[in-house]
């Protein structure tokens, strides 16, 4: 079995439009399943994105910071 | 070398005239070309579009003839590109003509797609096209009071223009008289009014002092239009008597058709600006992936750039410049009072209090812009 696909969405240094709002456009134009990996600098992404993956009902796979860098994955669900 | 920019927009204008300054030499003596192709033979100021809306603008004032604000030894031509060949560094246009190139920039823009949205494009008024702004002013002109909701869509191009419509609306409808029947209710898809949260800790108490109500963390799903409600993403509903919409943008459809990036963005090196994978290959401004504003001021910022890097491979055979990200946006707070924001990669903005000045300021750039175009600001 191959290793699931993932799109990454790299928002590190996005003060504007923001690494959310990219999350969120990236989301509408994939397929139901599918997974995305959020690249962020901005340390309010780790507690944002969960907060409003969880109200929209996405599913959070994890969010791990390396270097500075949040990588915060994400199922699409619906 | 043959440079071939492919849109007559803000990035695609400032970037020819630019080169054109820098390679005055090599043009004359036939070391270089530059060629534009372009979807139309007129150039719009689309910043001018919120004025136009609101009936402080009329739409004649946005347009120039596009050949008028081209240096001369600018090869332009109105032949809209079809297919990218980009394996044989040629484009296909309209016209069945092929035109080489040894460097290629895309800067063809965005554009709305309320169709997202179910019930959106016959249900909101909009001003991100002469037509829709103008009917977005009628429809103001008779509006008699009621609950406004202004609703964003991702990703739409000027960060800024949901905040300022919010804030001249507020305006409008004082002038008007009305502002003691009406309620504005704002709505954002993330959990701040603004995505810039400096620009957010000013916006929110301003909204407060107004009596704007607001509510984070909708992103519209779908409209019942018969019910006048909006139905977010999130589960929440919002009624209206009067819907106000930024949609959500895509790139234009040629990019998509082409293979060229997911919804017409192209994957964009973040400082080089060339497309991934391809070192003759450039994007500018909203045609981009990049994690930016669509703005005309970064597609200004970028064209700088990108010029001097273009003019130095003719020069010299390499780029001398990274892009830095740099962005520029005015924030109109009202009818005279405005602010900026002002950011890159590594800083982010912290807005001022709106002045009247920075207003004149807007106000003047509404004229000025021309100059900016022709490279001259």
């Amino acid at each position: 079995m191959g290793e699931e696909k993932v799109t990454i969405v790299d928002a590190t240094g996005s003060f504007c439009p923001g690494p959310l709002m990219e999350l969120i456009a990236e989301l509408r134009d994939t397929e139901i399943g599918a997974v995305v990996e959020l690249l962020s600098s901005d340390k309010g992404s780790a507690q944002d994105v969960p907060v409003w993956v969880r109200k929209v009902g996405h599913e959070m796979l994890g969010s791990e910071e390396k270097d500075g860098v949040w990588h915060i994955r994400v199922r699409k669900l619906k | 070398m043959k440079i071939l920019i492919i849109g007559g927009g803000m990035g695609g204008t400032i970037l020819a005239n630019n080169l054109a300054r820098r390679l005055h030499a090599e043009l004359q003596d036939g070391k270089a070309r530059i060629t534009m192709l372009s979807a139309s033979e007129r150039h719009m100021y689309q910043p001018g579009l919120l004025y136009v809306a609101l009936g402080r603008m009329m739409p004649d004032e946005l347009y120039r003839d596009q050949r008028s604000l081209l240096e001369p030894q600018i090869d332009f031509h109105v032949d809209p590109v079809e297919e990218f060949a980009l394996d044989r560094h040629q484009v296909r246009a309209k016209s069945g003509k092929t035109y080489p190139y040894d460097a290629l920039v895309i800067a063809t823009g965005s554009r709305i797609f309320p169709q997202g949205v179910p019930g959106l494009e016959e249900a909101a008024e909009f001003f991100y096209t002469e037509e829709s702004a103008l009917r977005m002013y009628k429809r103001l002109r008779e509006f008699e009071g009621g609950r406004v909701v202004i609703a964003v869509g991702v990703p739409h191009k000027c960060p800024m223009a949901p905040l300022e419509i919010t804030f001249m609306l507020h305006d409008y409808f004082k002038d008007r008289g009305i502002l003691d029947k009406t309620q504005i209710h704002y709505t954002y898809p993330i959990g701040r009014t603004h995505s810039l949260e400096n620009v957010a800790k000013w916006a929110t108490p301003e909204f407060d002092r107004l009596g704007i109500s607001y509510e984070t963390l909708f992103n519209m799903k779908e409209i019942d239009v018969r019910g006048k409600v909006v139905h977010s993403e999130e589960g929440t509903d919002a009624p209206y008597d009067l819907l106000i919409a930024i949609p959500a943008h895509k790139g234009m459809e040629v990019i998509e058709k082409n293979g060229l990036g997911k919804s017409g963005w192209i994957p964009t090196h973040r400082h080089r600006l060339n497309m991934e994978g391809r070192d003759n290959v450039f994007v500018l401004g909203d045609t981009t992936n990049l994690p930016i504003s669509k703005a005309g001021s970064t597609a200004h910022f970028e064209a700088d750039a990108l010029a001097e890097n273009l003019a130095a491979m003719v020069k010299i055979g390499a780029p001398v410049r990274d892009y830095d990200g740099k962005v520029f946006c005015f924030i109109e707070a009202g009818k005279d009072r405005a602010t900026y924001a002002m950011f890159n990669y590594q800083n982010p903005p912290n807005p001022k209090p709106p002045t009247k000045a920075v207003h004149w300021f807007k106000t003047a750039y509404n004229k000025l812009y021309w100059a900016s175009a022709r490279g001259l600001l």
